[in-house]
């Protein structure tokens, strides 16, 4: 069947980016806001309660004054995938977002937090650029996913190859362990998103990809699905609790993506994020 | 004396703050923090720190004072200040028990901090108060001045002076060895973890 091509302008784009990015900082969805009234109804702790009512109310705040929920608004991520009928006109389509990303991010009064380059540490200004993955895929739409990525949680994120001998014991020791080297420094309760098999980068990108489910969603795969409820148990019990103060409500999701791997790998990588998790999306 | 207990049981903090003032914050004491305070983050210790060691005069001076570890999002029109919430504090270790000794007294941050700093929060007589990491909407209202002090071109990583009225946050490390992390943690954590 033939498809006719469809235009989209980079205009379209940049507008779309840059309202994403002010939601983003400034609307937590509605996954997260679920996640802190269920935590708040089964954690023991009082300073942990104190926490979570304490971000509840700061979600409330952040939304009608328009002002961040974090001041770490972040690094953007984008995982846009672009139908294969769709035709970027009038620029070019990595412009388009780090111009949408730096115009949300001056207009909105988001923190600048970009530095040019990782030695000199001279800040962007407009926390450009974004962090953009594309993938190409049927149809004639294109959707923007954008994460503003905290940098304290991401600093706590980590990778490691695991030998197929070791296998399913040793990946789950070891996200366990990154709940545990994280922290309070990352900002508890956590989000993890784990990118098992692939290669290097892949289990990389899928960690930050598996990120973008929706919080409290079951995993579409039940072997997975009963995986992540186990290692979510695992990391609850090991009393971190809200901003590490003590307590039950240590992480409130665990994600897990996986893909094919080479016979000889167990690659195992896994983004940490804060309970500022800022991720917003649209199709046009 | 610049520490006193409220009716709540919650301790009002006044900087700047004494050696006695210090003694008398334990490890899970829930504070309100007011006066001034001076933000410095990563770029802005990097610039301290060789001023520090050549025995230089700082550009503010950090004798009693309080560092919050924050770079906060641009104010709005009219505004003071954008939302302002803790970085996490282990990347200054390397900055501050020279700072302390040169009589800081108290930092405010998120997370957990090197053996050395907490030796030296000991020897210096300070504390390490945390703020709610992640609450910068909500800890912006605290917040009733801001003023660029130094090191302007740092943008967000400038030292600011803020005046604070009742920023609430809670004794993480004392001078007397105590740990909230640990006290916490110990309790809720259970076996086969």
């Amino acid at each position: 069947m033939e498809h006719a091509v469809r235009d989209i302008h980079v205009s379209t784009i940049s507008d779309a980016v840059k309202k994403l990015c002010m939601d983003a900082n400034w609307r937590l969805e509605p996954d997260m806001l679920r996640a802190f009234d269920r935590a708040l109804g089964r954690e023991r702790s009082d300073a942990g309660k104190q926490v979570l009512t304490i971000l509840k109310q700061n979600a409330e705040m952040a939304r009608t004054r328009q002002l961040p929920y974090c001041q770490d608004t972040g690094m953007v991520i984008a995982f846009v995938e672009v139908g294969q009928d769709v035709h970027v006109t009038g620029g070019a389509l990595y412009d388009a977002i780090n111009e949408g990303v730096g115009q949300g991010y001056t207009e909105g009064y988001l923190r600048a937090s970009i530095v040019r380059s990782p030695f000199d540490r001279v800040n962007t200004g407009d926390n450009t650029p974004a962090v953009i993955h594309v993938d190409v895929v049927p149809g004639s739409t294109l959707k923007i996913s954008v994460m503003a990525k905290g940098g304290g949680c991401e600093n706590r994120s980590k990778y490691v190859m695991l030998t197929p001998a070791a296998g399913l014991p040793a990946v789950k020791d070891f996200v366990i362990e990154c709940v545990k080297t994280a922290g309070p420094d990352a900002c508890p309760p956590l989000i993890l998103g784990v990118g098992i098999g692939g290669t290097f980068e892949k289990a990389a990108i899928n960690s930050k990809k598996a990120l973008f489910r929706e919080l409290g969603s079951p995993n579409p795969d039940p072997m997975l699905d009963a995986l992540e409820q186990e290692l979510l148990e695992r990391a609850n019990r090991l009393g971190i609790g809200p901003q590490g103060y003590g307590g039950d409500t240590t992480s409130f999701g665990i994600h897990i993506l996986t893909y094919p791997c080479h016979i000889t790998s167990l690659p195992v990588a896994v983004t940490i994020e804060c309970h500022a998790h800022r991720h917003k999306e649209v199709v046009l | 004396m610049s520490v006193s207990t409220g009716s709540d049981g919650i301790k009002d903090v006044r900087t700047p703050l004494s050696d006695a003032d210090v003694r008398s914050l334990k490890a899970g004491d829930r504070v309100r923090i007011s006066g001034a305070i001076f933000t410095a983050r990563d770029a802005a210790h990097a610039r301290l720190a060789p001023l520090v060691d050549k025995g230089e005069a700082l550009p503010v001076d950090v004798k009693g004072q309080i560092i919050y570890y924050t770079g906060p999002s641009p104010a709005r029109p009219g505004g003071v200040i954008g939302s302002v919430g803790p970085t996490t504090a282990s990347r200054m270790d390397k900055f501050t028990p020279a700072l302390l000794a040169l009589g800081l007294k108290g930092t405010i941050g998120k997370g957990y901090r090197s053996q050395a700093v907490k030796e030296a929060l000991r020897e210096h007589t300070a504390v390490y108060f945390g703020s709610i990491g992640g609450a910068g909407a909500v800890l912006s209202e605290f917040v009733k001045k801001a003023d660029v002090v130094a090191y302007a071109d740092l943008g967000t990583e400038a030292i600011r002076r803020l005046e604070v009225d009742g920023f609430p946050a809670i004794v993480l490390y004392d001078a007397h060895g105590g740990d909230l992390y640990q006290d916490g943690q110990k309790a809720y954590a259970r076996e086969n973890a």
